[in-house]
């Protein structure tokens, strides 16, 4: 699904999250936000998710104004900053979350809920915590179920807020390389915030760098790293 | 990776070396926490358990037979009733306000958030004979409310209703402020997690809500409960005391006592304890019962 975003703002009160900001991407792309704390990348990722409404702008999805979707309708799988995992659910029940949560005409069995489960666990390569409660599992454990359990509700597109910004170095490798697999496996249109420039380069395909509420520049990063568009970008690629 | 491989009995633990009696980071002396220790029984035998057992022995210094005898009388069955129907109306009524009020407390930002906090704590600084008072002045026939609702056949002070109204003024804080701060700390983000996979308001209200302050309202509802149906102050102000119809047992156990009626009182004293520490028991069980999960849950 290609998305569109067309003059978008967002202010809370008297603070601008958003200026006017405006960019597309193309269907089934790896974008990274890229940019320092405060700059808006969460607001610009909650706004997409439904989460947040804009004060101004549009949204487009496949071409179709989405703007006014409420967040179940958007479909958005949504990989929060801390995980948010149910914490009195266990690893099965967190990512059988979204398929019983559907109205009973489209509700899976739970033959059928048990088979998706499994799937999913056994493609974040953790087949046998289903029983665990989250508090039992590690960090990238964690990280790896949030991802599975917003994969469960076949998503339209999957949003990630700082997904790997709560892990060790080591973990943090290790995961990347599996948003990398699994995106190309479900060929999903994928966005996630950072604000490590090395993570954006490495992993997307398109990077977006933002500061103080507004769109930097956008390429690819072999084109930013070779001509930055704006002071700021040349200093903060090269942090 | 499996993490419950058996390990045979005899491999090192590594986690869990030989144990040693460490220093202790607190250096107290042993004599200094063994007194420590003996001051703070004391004073709960004291201040507890001595006059809990007096209670009990004062109820049955006639005999067993005497003390039943005494519940038997209309009059104390009509308190026993008019305590329980208080609470049962009462406590769940400030159980779903103090949770609308925590929620909203807690989950958003809003104008005069500040001055609701301050007003959910009213009834926590006013004394319960001004509260009583205030309600009775309000719903009295002397203002035009309560003129009104008089006049519509509807009786508010000295009448049930004026205690059931008292009691809910009284113990409202009760549920909203344990649950305050629990809310809080737990934050939006897996109640919006709930939204995003689909679910619908009411739906992460009752899975993902609900269930993360199951064990505050639990405590809230028993800490309101147990002051639902000891309130004395307000109560006695608005009832009016009319034998056999506002005497509630905290009432009645006051009156049995001025009437030098030592058993009926103790009697009813010992039932409005013993109901104290049912809650309290029923508590504690459902503590041990569940010990696991709570674990599970602050290990976060
Ligand atoms: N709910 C909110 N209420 C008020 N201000 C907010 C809120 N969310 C974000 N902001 C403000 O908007 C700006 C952008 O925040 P955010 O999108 O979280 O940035 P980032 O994710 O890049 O660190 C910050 O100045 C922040 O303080
Ligand atoms: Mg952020």
């Amino acid at each position: 699904m290609n998305i569109e975003i067309e003059e978008l703002a967002k202010e809370f009160g008297a603070t601008t999250a958003l200026m006017p900001v405006s960019l597309s991407i193309p269907s089934g792309a790896l974008v990274s936000l890229l940019g320092p704390s405060g700059s808006g990348k969460t607001t610009l990722l909650r706004v997409l998710g439904g989460l947040e409404f804009p004060t101004s702008g549009r949204v487009l999805f496949d071409g179709q104004d989405a703007t006014g979707l409420s967040v179940q309708e958007r479909r958005a799988g949504f990989v929060f900053q801390h995980y948010a995992l149910f914490r009195h659910m266990t690893v099965f029940e967190n990512i059988a979350y979204g398929l019983r949560a559907r109205p009973r005409r489209s509700r899976p069995t739970e033959a059928e809920i048990d088979r998706r489960v499994h799937k999913l666990l056994a493609m974040i390569q953790l087949p046998d915590i289903a029983r665990r409660y989250p508090a039992q599992l590690s960090g990238g454990q964690r990280q790896r179920v949030a991802l599975a359990r917003a994969l469960a509700i076949e998503p339209r597109m999957l949003l990630l807020d700082e997904p790997f910004g709560a892990l060790d170095a080591r973990v943090r490798r290790e995961l990347r390389g599996g948003l990398r697999t699994i995106h190309d496996q479900t060929g999903l249109t994928t966005i996630f915030v950072t604000h490590d420039q090395e993570e954006a380069m490495e992993l997307s395909d398109l990077v977006v760098v933002m500061s103080m509420g507004r769109i930097e520049q956008v390429g690819a990063p072999r084109e930013i790293r070779a001509r930055p568009a704006t002071r700021f970008v040349a200093e903060f690629i090269d942090a | 990776m499996p993490a419950d491989i058996a390990l045979p009995a005899s491999a090192p633990l590594s986690a869990r070396p030989p144990r040693r009696r460490a220093r202790r980071v607190t250096t107290e002396p042993g004599w200094f926490r063994a007194a420590l220790i003996a001051t703070v029984l004391t004073l709960l035998a004291l201040l507890l358990f001595l006059p809990l057992w007096e209670v009990f022995s004062q109820a049955l210094s006639e005999g067993f037979g005497a003390a039943v005898a005494s519940l038997g009388n209309p009059d104390a069955r009509h308190a026993i009733l008019l305590t329980l129907l208080t609470a049962l109306v009462a406590v769940p009524m400030n159980a779903a306000f103090g949770i609308a009020a925590a929620w909203m407390i807690a989950k958003f930002d809003f104008r005069g958030k500040a001055f609701l906090i301050t007003l959910i704590d009213l009834p926590f600084s006013v004394s319960p004979v001004v509260a009583g008072l205030c309600l009775t002045l309000l719903f009295g026939s002397g203002s035009a409310l309560g003129a009104f609702m008089i006049a519509h056949g509807m009786q508010v002070v000295f009448a049930v209703p004026g205690i059931i109204l008292a009691t809910m003024f009284v113990t409202f804080p009760f549920v909203a402020r344990e649950l305050i701060p629990v809310m809080q700390e737990q934050g939006r983000a897996e109640e919006e997690a709930a939204l995003t996979l689909g679910a619908s308001g009411w739906r992460t209200f009752r899975t993902v809500t609900l269930p993360n302050i199951r064990w505050a309202l639990l405590y809230g509802v028993l800490l309101c409960n147990a002051r639902a149906m000891g309130e004395f102050g307000a109560v006695a102000v608005i009832s009016g005391k009319i034998r056999g119809e506002t005497i509630t047992m905290p009432l009645m156990i006051e009156m049995s006592y001025n009437e030098y009626l030592t058993v009926a009182a103790f009697t009813m004293a010992a039932l409005l304890a013993s109901l104290g520490l049912v809650m309290l028991t029923a508590k504690t069980l459902l503590e041990w019962r569940f010990a696991d999960q709570l674990a599970a849950r602050h290990r976060h």
